[in-house]
């Protein structure tokens, strides 16, 4: 039995705790809209890239480029894209659970995201660069991550290298998952995350001229190619980032509430107790 | 018979440019081309550079730099990693990041920062240039 006294301090405590989950709701809510605008607003980009891609592969021949080199796999890289922060559900736990089904060996890892690191240092695996990206992520930070993996590839220090990270559904719903990012699979099958394989592209293709050939138009491509692989994963994970916070801490202040509400509740019969007694013992006192 | 043309620019952030208009030079990599409504269909690399929108008889210049072309009958498609229109080309701070980049290929670089120091040096000259041919 809690004293009145416990009571009150401990809804205090609660409500002060449930202040600031809200407060971190409002912040991570602002934050994900913001996210998933700019996952939207590179879809435009995206999607004249992809159809030019596929007309420029249509009518290429046979066509060799370093980054398609398909090598046994003796080493590879892990590019492990997390959260900065915690406080955030299930999403880091989620990816790392992924993370560390891979050998410690023979595998390297890329970071980005504080936590990633983090996790990375914890459980003694090998960690090759470390890098941050922004809430809104920009091409640039994409770019070192991706020139770091193509270096290791390149150089034939990795013979594959592989993107850990977290597909953004929708606010309730995201997808850790790991996705192929090198050698750069058969290239009529590139794909850019986030964007669906538009079909009906295919259809109204007539042949269109080339300045000056397929050829080249692809290999510059290709140079770009890695670039917006990783800024688009990027996205995803902030956005994905974002709505798992804003989702827990919804879901903490929640149950804050909850606990107030009983908590009061237990208090004002306890105190209700004590009056009844006291009325009681004042007439008894009386009646004598 | 359509006489003008849908232009879209696209960049890595947003989509910059969405209007019909009546004709667009820009700068290919096989030099300035001009680009009319009914263009035969035509993919092509972009440059730093130039490009014109021509609109019921104005003409928007702005800054591009390096991408890809898609010119269908009706369309022209760019995506690339640059586009500024004139009036919001700031040019003492591109002069600076211009002379930033100049200064930083002067020393021992790798091969592979010489390029993006190269890329970026290009596009501030693209702006530059542009802003002061249209003072």
């Amino acid at each position: 039995m809690h004293s009145p006294r416990d009571l009150r301090r401990r809804i205090r405590s609660i409500s002060s705790t449930a202040q600031i989950t809200k407060a971190m709701q409002m912040v991570a809510a602002s934050k994900m809209r913001k996210a998933q605008q700019a996952a939207l607003a590179g879809r435009p980009f995206v999607r004249v890239l992809y159809r030019i891609q596929r007309e420029a592969t249509t009518r290429m021949g046979e066509f060799a480029h370093p980054l398609l080199e398909v090598r046994e796999v003796h080493k590879r890289a892990i590019i492990l894209i997390g959260a900065d922060k915690g406080l955030c559900g299930a999403l880091n736990g989620n990816l790392f659970r992924l993370a560390a089904e891979f050998d410690t060996q023979s595998t390297v890892f890329i970071t980005a995201g504080r936590r990633a690191a983090q996790f990375v240092a914890r459980t003694g695996r090998q960690l090759v660069a470390e890098f941050t990206y922004a809430d809104t992520p920009r091409i640039a930070e994409a770019r070192a991550i991706a020139a770091c993996a193509r270096d290791l590839f390149l150089k034939k220090e990795v013979d594959e290298v592989r993107i850990i990270a977290t597909r953004f559904v929708n606010t309730l719903t995201q997808q850790a998952l790991g996705l192929e990012f090198l050698p750069v699979g058969q290239i009529k099958a590139l794909k850019i995350p986030g964007v669906r394989s538009e079909e009906e592209l295919a259809a109204d293709i007539t042949e269109s001229i080339f300045e000056p050939s397929p050829e080249v138009v692809l290999r510059y491509l290709l140079s770009h190619y890695l670039d917006i692989f990783v800024y688009q994963v990027l996205l995803n994970a902030k956005a994905s980032e974002q709505s798992a916070r804003m989702v827990s801490m919804k879901n903490a202040t929640e149950s804050a509430e909850g606990l107030i509400k009983d908590l009061t509740l237990e208090y004002n019969k306890l105190r209700q107790g004590n009056i009844t007694k006291e009325l009681l013992e004042i007439a008894g006192g009386q009646s004598d | 018979m359509a006489n003008t043309i849908r232009l879209e620019i696209a960049t890595p952030e947003a989509m910059v440019y969405s209007e019909d208009v009546d004709m667009v030079t820009l700068p290919g990599v096989e030099g300035q081309m001009g680009v009319l409504p009914q263009h035969v269909r035509l993919i092509t690399q972009l440059v730093p550079g130039e490009l014109i929108v021509h609109q019921s008889g104005r003409d928007e210049f702005m800054a591009v730099g390096e991408g890809l072309v898609e010119v269908t009958n009706e369309r022209v498609s760019i995506v690339t990693n640059m586009a500024i229109a004139v009036d919001k080309i700031d040019e003492v701070a591109v002069e600076e990041a211009r002379q930033r980049a100049a200064a930083r290929l002067r020393e021992k670089i790798s091969s592979e920062e010489v390029a993006s120091v190269n890329a970026s040096l290009a596009r501030s000259l693209a702006q530059l240039n542009v802003k002061r041919r249209h003072r």
